[in-house]
Order: structure tokens, then C-alpha cells, then sequence
């Protein structure tokens, strides 16, 4: 710890408390509906066998999908930032990407492939391949910003490449990949749409069966509590796995870029297989798109209400995603540079709305606001603070991981010049992490410009998104009309995974020729 | 470094600018009312168009599923902005009215509907139908060769040839009327017979798509979805026909779509204003006319050229009432692992 002022930072304080606010606001509207059952009724719920087969059912495919986004997400991270692949720009977008297209999309793209497609191991298959993006942009993020200097210290003192790789590189995106992992899991955990067209029934169902049949919020919040309990294990193994920090810190001033590996005859190999997993990520529920606009009759040139709907779905998608990476800021930098119980409990705290369905989540949402808060109800600003509910654990991991990285020692410099702490932020801080606050934005952008269930119950009446538009669409079974929709939110999302591969591009040029 | 900065602070700027527009929410005026719809949505502009240049009331509508609707009014309780709820199926309508969240209909909106079609109650109104059918693939069987019977679906010889939809919600009155027509042993039966021979699939758009692509020989759809998909591809690329049901099968069932006022609403006027739109002549000729191939419930009112004519139909005597709201049928699915 470094010596000198130590204020407790106010302005941290007062963004987390905010942050702690709208998160634990799912949180108690579950306990609340939760504690209207009784315990006979919470024993009918729970210890049925159809409980224990879903419950079995979500953690073997929450296990084999994080195990799986691992590998895809570092391997793919790791050669566009740290090889000296071609067309990296191009990669670095479309390995992203996956994550902005509709999960319907993505599933009846593959029922058209194959119909025969069901089961556990499509389940597994096509989550991974739309959830590896939360796995490689957070270590993309951490590799653009990482100290090439470790490394090179560790080869010259006899390290072969792999070992250095595994004791120095790994060792340092660690808290990005166990971040990536975490939300991976987290993710699984609240699935619902894209498990359906494959049939395989995870625990959500047993919640929005209570929903949607039984129109019972009770049972339906009993049973998430569940999924609070299953991330609450997530949560406590991925703290323990990630340690107090594990990042080699640089000394102050001595940060500089990584050289990038050669693939040389691995080049072709390389770019096969990313080829391949960009083919099944994106090209098939691109394909499908394709295929629908092709052959409906209901396709026509899209009205220019097309262009309203676009724009809706940026703004909220951009205000979400300013909005959450401002909160991550302050819960990340205090759990982090003032960490003690409370710190990290906050941050833990963050990550729960994650695990819980959307329905969940907007429901608790409409209870309070009806009550507390009216004149916000299905408002624009309402539906904001929804997605920057739903999606702040991903700028949590994002910020977090960057933050890690960033030397504590530079900003003591800083301060030891004589500068303001808000100076030594804004010009220290602020840049170190740079690029965790682009994967953040990138991040939550994306998902929240996909997001429906919240979407529908909380925008302002008479306002169309690119997700409410498609919804309708395919719920008419005009699917030729309702795919310009779905073309345009993969569009939309392209253009910041688009703007944060160039920055990263920038800042790792700059560090190799610092 | 600088650009980082100014991209940053452009962000926020724009955040700022957009909460501040947010606030200004807009204030509703008294001839506006708001609907919650869970109907086709297309369908539901047609007949709010109508609605709004004949009596000059404004409809905000806001549309969703209808059991998240549901379940959003119930949230919303006595504050809710909704004043109609449109629905494509009653169970959601009766979850409503069982827990008092329902004003009567006006009498006279009630009159224009055959009363079996209603509310027994008069919670609610009957707006239009449609009729629980089979589709099957052209190709690969012949008229010769169908059931006539739902319960048939359960024998061996369907096994890999059926396609079923059991989370749909058109799927649970079928099970709930054979109980109601044969008895609880009896349906359970024949839902382990069909889950032995069945494919499951999400919804009904997805079994008459996979039937119509030959992945599956049969399936239980409402008619509807089957002249949707043929609007949506063309008559050529139908290779898919529907067949109905013997008279009085428990599988010949007609599933109503309704429309009620939320007692909560503080517009209850114009609310039954635009119910009663709905079961007017010209409210039940819009749904005629629009690609929705629903029955119009009013009597004298032709359906869309190409149905079978609505009094040709014979289903089974049991009223959207008398289905209820499906929790029966809902635990027996429960219990044999199909949701």
C-alpha cells in the first residue's frame, strides 16, 4: 500500500452506492414475493424430482460451456492480439459479433441446418458459441494492455514459450478470464429462448412455467432464489480462484507493448480454424437471415420506421452502456484499491442480476416503480437503468480486469507530483484502463441492443426497437420481413466491437513503439 | 490520450442529454386509452386504425406476451396504466378475473357474442376463434391414412412421425378437454403416448414450418398458423394440408381469443368504447379482412375466403369457461416431465 493521502474516495462511494441500489432492487422484490409462501409449499416446489433433473440439467451444461468458452475465448484473443495474424481488424470484429445476434436466430438457424438437432450437446454447441465473445473480449482487452516486459524477462531467464505463456501471460489475464468464465456461467444460468428450439430443458423453465401458466410471481420467486444460490456458488469460486489481485505489477514507468508471436507456417492453420468457428458462430444464423429474406413473400423494402427503430436501439443500447460502465468504475475501484469486506461484498452483489431471467429482473422493476416511481414508469430512463441492471456484470469484468492491471505505483507517482487525486484519475488512471472501459461499453452495448423480455414490458409505449420490431415479426411468422431487423442489430452491435478492435489496435501500436 | 478523453466525455454528455429527454415522460390526455396486447399485432393495428378514425379515441398500445402482459398487470395492480387487455387465448383472461382484476363488459358488448364464447361471468368478451386442427405433410400421407381422431395420436404408429408443442398455449386446453371428456387416466395416457411419438417444438409456428418441410409427418395446430405459413411462402411451396377432426372429437376444439377492461382502468368508458368496437360489424369484418384467418366470433360475419365456414365446424360443447385456466392439464404435464 502506498504511503500518503488516503481519503476515503467519495466520489467512488457515491457511484457504488448507486450501483448497490438498482441491484439490490431485484434482489428484495424476489424476497418479498418470495416470503408470501409458506414452508409446505416451498417443500412442494422444490423437492420435486423435476426440480433436481433441472437443476442437474443447468449445471452439467453450465460446467461444459464455461470449460469450453475457456478455451475458444483465450485461443481467439490470443491470436488476434499476440500473433501476428492477418486482417486482425476483421477478426477481432467478427469474434465478437456472436454476441449480437438474437438467440431465436441463432437457434433456428441450426434447426434449419439439421432438425434433428436436440439434446444436451446442441444445447452445449450453441451456447458456447454465442457466449464465447463474454470469454474473449474481456482477455482481448487484457492482452492489448498487457506489460510485454514480463515476458521477455521470463524467456531471457529461460522460460520456453509455453511455460511463459502459462506462468507470466496466463498469470496476468487471469481475473479477465475467470471474469469472462464467471459470466459465462452467469449467463447459462438465466438462458431460456435459445434452449427451447433445441429442447433441452434447463431450470428457468420450471420458473417461467410458474410465470407464464400459473401466473404464480410467488413460486416463480421461490424458484430464482435457486439460481440466486447457484451464482452465490459461482461467485464465492471464482473470488477464491481469483485471489487477491495474482497480477505481476510492473514498477512505475517501466509498462511497455508485447512483441506479437509469428504464426509463419501456422498462419493458414490458424486462420482455418477461426474461419470455422466465425462460420458456425456468425454464418449460420446469418444464413438463416439470409434464407428468410430470400424466400418470404412478406419481405418487402423495410418502411423508414426501420431507421427509427435503429435509432432507439442505439440510444438506450449507448446510454446503457455509458451508464453501466460509469457504475463498474467505482464498485470495481474499490473492491480492488480499497478492498475489505464490504468492498468486495458490493461487487459480489453486482453480479447477481445476472443469473436471474430478464422476466425476473423486469418484473421486480414494474412492482417498484408502480409503487415508488411513477412518473418513470416505461419511460426511456426506466428501461435504461433495466439494461444497466441486467448487464452490469459485464462491465464489472471488463473495468475490473483492467484496473488490476493498472499500477497503483503510477498514480502514487502522480500524486507524489503534486497533482489532485482527480487530476492523477484523469490523466493516469483513466488511460491505464482505457481499454477495459471499451470491452465495458462494447459489452453491454451489444446485449442490451439483443434484449427483449425487458424491452417489452418497460419501453416507452408507442416506441419501437430493432428487438420489439423483429419480436413482432416472428410472431406473425412473417420471418421474411421481421430478418431486416435481426441484419440490423448484428449491424448495429458491429460498429462498437468495430471502434474498440481499432483502439486496441492503437494502443498496442503505441506501447511498441513507446 | 486526448481522444480517449473527448470520447468519454461526448458519452456522457449524450447520457446526460437522454435521462434529461426521459424525464419528460408525456402526460395522457383523457381520450387516449392504453392496451395492453397480447393478440397478432398486425391484426390489432388494423382494428385500432378503425377504431380510432370512428370514434376518435387514441389507443396507445403496447405489445408483448400475453402471459408476461399478464403477469406485468398483476405487478402493476391497482396502478396499472393498462385500461383493455386483448389476449389470444382466455386462460389468461380467467387467471385475471379469478383474481379480481376484471370490470364487467357492458351488457350489450356481451349480447353481440354467442354467450358460450364469453365470460360466464362477463369479465370478459369473445372477440374471434380459431379451430384446433392436424396439419400433415402431402407427401407423406394420404387423406386415407389420418386419424380421426386426436387420441389416435398416442398409438404406436405415429412414433417418430409426430410433431407436438407442449409449452404452446393452444396445447393445454386439448389435454384439459380430454380430461374433462374422458377423465384424468385417459389423458395422461395418451400424453405418455405422444410423448413416446412426439418431436417437441417450441411453438405452433415451428410444427406447421417443420410438417410443411416434411422433418415431421403430423402434427396439432390451430388452423391459422397453416394459412399464415401460406401467405408467408406462396401456394407452391405448401406441401401441407390441414385435416379437421370427426365432430365431437375432444381434439375438435375452438380457442377463442378475448378482450376485457382492467378494473383498475380510470377510463372505463372509452375502455368499453373499444370492446365494444371489437364485436361491432365493422370491428369483426377488420378481423375478417386481415391476414389473420380468425374466425370473427358476431354472428353473419364471413371469415377469410378459403376457411371452412364457422357453423360447418362441430366442436366439442366445453366453453372457454368450462376450460378454464388449464392448471389441471398444467400439472399433469408437470408431472410427466413435458414442461
Amino acid at each position: 500500500m502506498w504511503s500518503g493521502r488516503r481519503r476515503w474516495p467519495l466520489v467512488s462511494l457515491a457511484g457504488a452506492t448507486i450501483a448497490a441500489a438498482l441491484v439490490l432492487l431485484p434482489l428484495v422484490f424476489l424476497i418479498v414475493q418470495a416470503q408470501q409462501s409458506g414452508f409446505s409449499e416451498v417443500q412442494h416446489l422444490l423437492l420435486r424430482h423435476s426440480v433436481a433433473v433441472l437443476l442437474w440439467n443447468t449445471i452439467r451444461l453450465a460446467i461444459a460451456c464455461t470449460a469450453l468458452c475457456a478455451v475458444l475465448g483465450v485461443a481467439g484473443a490470443w491470436c488476434v492480439e499476440r500473433t501476428t495474424l492477418p486482417a486482425r481488424r476483421l477478426w477481432a470484429v467478427a469474434l465478437v459479433l456472436p454476441l449480437g445476434v438474437p438467440d431465436f436466430v441463432v437457434g433456428f438457424g441450426w434447426v434449419s441446418i439439421d432438425p434433428a438437432l436436440h439434446g444436451y450437446l446442441a444445447a452445449v454447441m450453441i451456447m458456447t458459441l454465442s457466449l464465447y465473445p463474454l470469454v474473449y473480449l474481456p482477455v482481448a482487452a487484457a492482452l492489448a494492455n498487457l506489460d510485454g516486459g514480463l515476458e521477455e524477462a521470463a524467456r531471457s531467464l529461460g522460460l520456453g514459450p509455453w511455460q511463459a505463456f502459462r506462468r507470466v501471460t496466463l498469470r496476468q489475464i487471469r481475473p479477465a478470464l475467470l471474469g469472462g468464465c464467471l459470466l459465462v456461467t452467469l449467463a447459462l444460468l438465466a438462458e431460456f429462448g435459445a434452449f427451447e428450439i433445441v429442447q433441452y430443458q434447463t431450470f428457468t423453465v420450471a420458473i417461467f412455467t410458474e410465470f407464464k401458466l400459473g401466473f404464480d410471481a410467488v413460486a416463480a420467486s421461490v424458484l430464482s432464489l435457486v439460481l440466486v444460490a447457484l451464482s452465490v456458488a459461482a461467485l464465492g469460486a471464482e473470488l477464491s480462484l481469483t485471489g487477491r489481485g495474482g497480477v505481476l505489477r510492473p514498477g512505475p514507468g517501466a509498462r511497455r507493448g508485447a512483441r506479437r508471436v509469428a504464426l509463419g507456417r501456422l498462419t493458414a492453420p490458424v486462420i482455418a480454424a477461426l474461419a470455422a468457428l466465425s462460420g458456425l458462430a456468425l454464418g449460420v444464423p446469418l444464413g438463416a437471415l439470409v434464407y428468410w429474406m430470400l424466400r418470404g413473400s412478406s419481405t418487402t423494402l423495410p418502411s423508414a420506421s426501420i431507421l427509427a427503430a435503429v435509432g432507439h436501439t442505439a440510444e438506450y443500447s449507448a446510454a446503457a452502456a455509458v451508464f453501466a460502465t460509469a457504475l463498474a468504475v467505482p464498485v470495481s475501484s474499490l473492491a480492488i484499491r480499497h478492498r475489505n469486506r464490504a468492498t468486495v461484498l458490493l461487487e459480489r452483489l453486482a453480479y447477481l442480476p445476472m443469473a436471474l431471467p430478464g422476466l425476473v429482473i423486469a418484473l421486480g422493476l414494474v412492482a417498484f416503480s408502480v409503487r415508488y416511481a411513477l412518473a418513470l414508469y416505461q419511460s426511456a430512463f426506466e428501461l435504461i437503468v433495466a439494461y444497466a441492471i441486467l448487464f452490469l456484470p459485464l462491465a464489472l469484468v471488463a473495468v475490473r480486469s483492467a484496473m488490476g492491471q493498472a499500477s497503483p505505483r503510477l498514480e502514487e507517482a502522480g500524486r507524489s507530483l503534486g497533482r489532485r487525486p482527480a487530476a492523477v484519475w484523469w490523466r493516469v488512471t483513466l488511460p491505464l484502463i482505457a481499454p477495459g472501459l471499451g470491452a465495458a461499453f462494447a459489452l453491454v452495448f451489444i446485449s442490451s441492443a439483443t434484449e427483449l423480455t425487458a424491452t417489452l414490458l418497460l419501453h416507452p409505449t408507442g416506441v419501437n426497437t430493432l428487438a420489439t420490431q423483429f419480436w413482432a415479426y416472428t410472431t406473425e411468422l412473417s420471418y421474411g420481413a421481421a430478418a431486416p431487423y435481426a441484419a440490423l442489430m448484428v449491424a448495429v452491435s458491429a460498429v462498437p466491437a468495430y471502434v474498440l478492435s481499432r483502439r486496441m489496435g492503437t494502443l498496442a501500436r503505441a506501447q511498441e513503439t513507446r | 490520450m486526448a481522444r480517449h478523453k473527448s470520447l468519454i466525455f461526448t458519452a456522457i454528455l449524450a447520457f446526460a442529454a437522454l435521462a434529461l429527454s426521459a424525464c419528460g415522460s408525456s402526460a395522457h390526455s383523457a381520450d387516449t386509452i392504453t392496451l395492453y396486447n397480447g393478440q397478432h399485432e398486425q391484426t390489432t393495428a388494423a382494428l385500432v386504425a378503425a377504431f380510432e378514425h370512428q370514434t376518435g379515441i387514441r389507443v396507445d398500445v403496447r405489445s408483448g406476451d400475453e402471459s408476461e402482459l399478464a403477469n406485468q398487470i398483476l405487478q402493476e395492480g391497482a396502478n396499472s396504466p393498462a385500461d383493455v387487455f386483448y389476449t389470444e387465448n382466455t386462460p389468461v383472461l380467467e387467471a385475471l378475473r379469478e383474481r379480481g382484476m376484471l370490470a364487467p363488459v357492458s351488457p350489450s358488448t356481451l349480447a353481440a357474442i354467442p354467450s358460450r364464447y364469453n365470460s360466464s361471468e362477463g369479465d370478459w368478451v369473445g372477440v374471434s376463434a380459431r379451430v384446433s386442427v392436424l396439419v400433415y405433410n402431402t407427401s407423406q400421407l394420404s387423406p386415407a391414412q389420418l386419424p380421426s381422431s386426436i387420441l389416435e395420436l398416442a398409438q404406436p404408429k405415429w412414433k417418430g412421425k409426430l410433431a407436438i408443442a407442449p409449452s404452446e398455449t393452444d396445447f393445454q386446453p386439448l389435454i384439459t378437454a380430454i380430461i374433462k371428456l374422458d377423465g384424468r387416466a385417459a389423458a395422461e395416457r395418451w400424453l405418455r403416448g405422444l410423448q413416446a411419438n412426439g418431436k417437441v417444438y417450441p411453438d405452433n409456428e415451428t410444427i406447421v414450418a417443420q410438417v410443411n418441410n416434411g422433418e415431421s409427418a403430423i402434427g396439432p395446430i390451430n388452423h391459422y398458423y397453416w394459412f399464415r405459413l401460406r401467405a408467408e411462402l406462396g401456394g407452391a411451396a405448401m406441401h401441407s394440408a390441414l385435416h379437421y377432426y370427426a365432430a365431437g372429437d375432444p381434439g375438435d376444439l375452438v380457442d377463442v381469443s378475448g378482450a376485457a377492461v382492467l378494473r383498475s382502468s380510470s377510463k372505463q368508458a372509452a375502455a368499453q368504447a373499444f370492446l365494444a368496437f371489437l364485436v361491432s360489424r365493422s370491428g369483426q369484418e377488420t378481423i375478417a379482412h386481415s391476414h389473420s384467418y380468425e374466425y370473427p366470433l358476431r354472428p353473419g360475419v364471413a371469415p377469410a375466403p378459403g376457411l371452412r365456414p364457422f357453423a360447418q365446424l362441430k366442436p366439442v360443447p366445453l366453453t372457454p369457461a368450462e376450460l378454464g385456466d388449464g392448471h389441471e392439464a398444467l400439472a399433469l404435464e408437470q408431472k410427466l416431465g413435458l414442461l
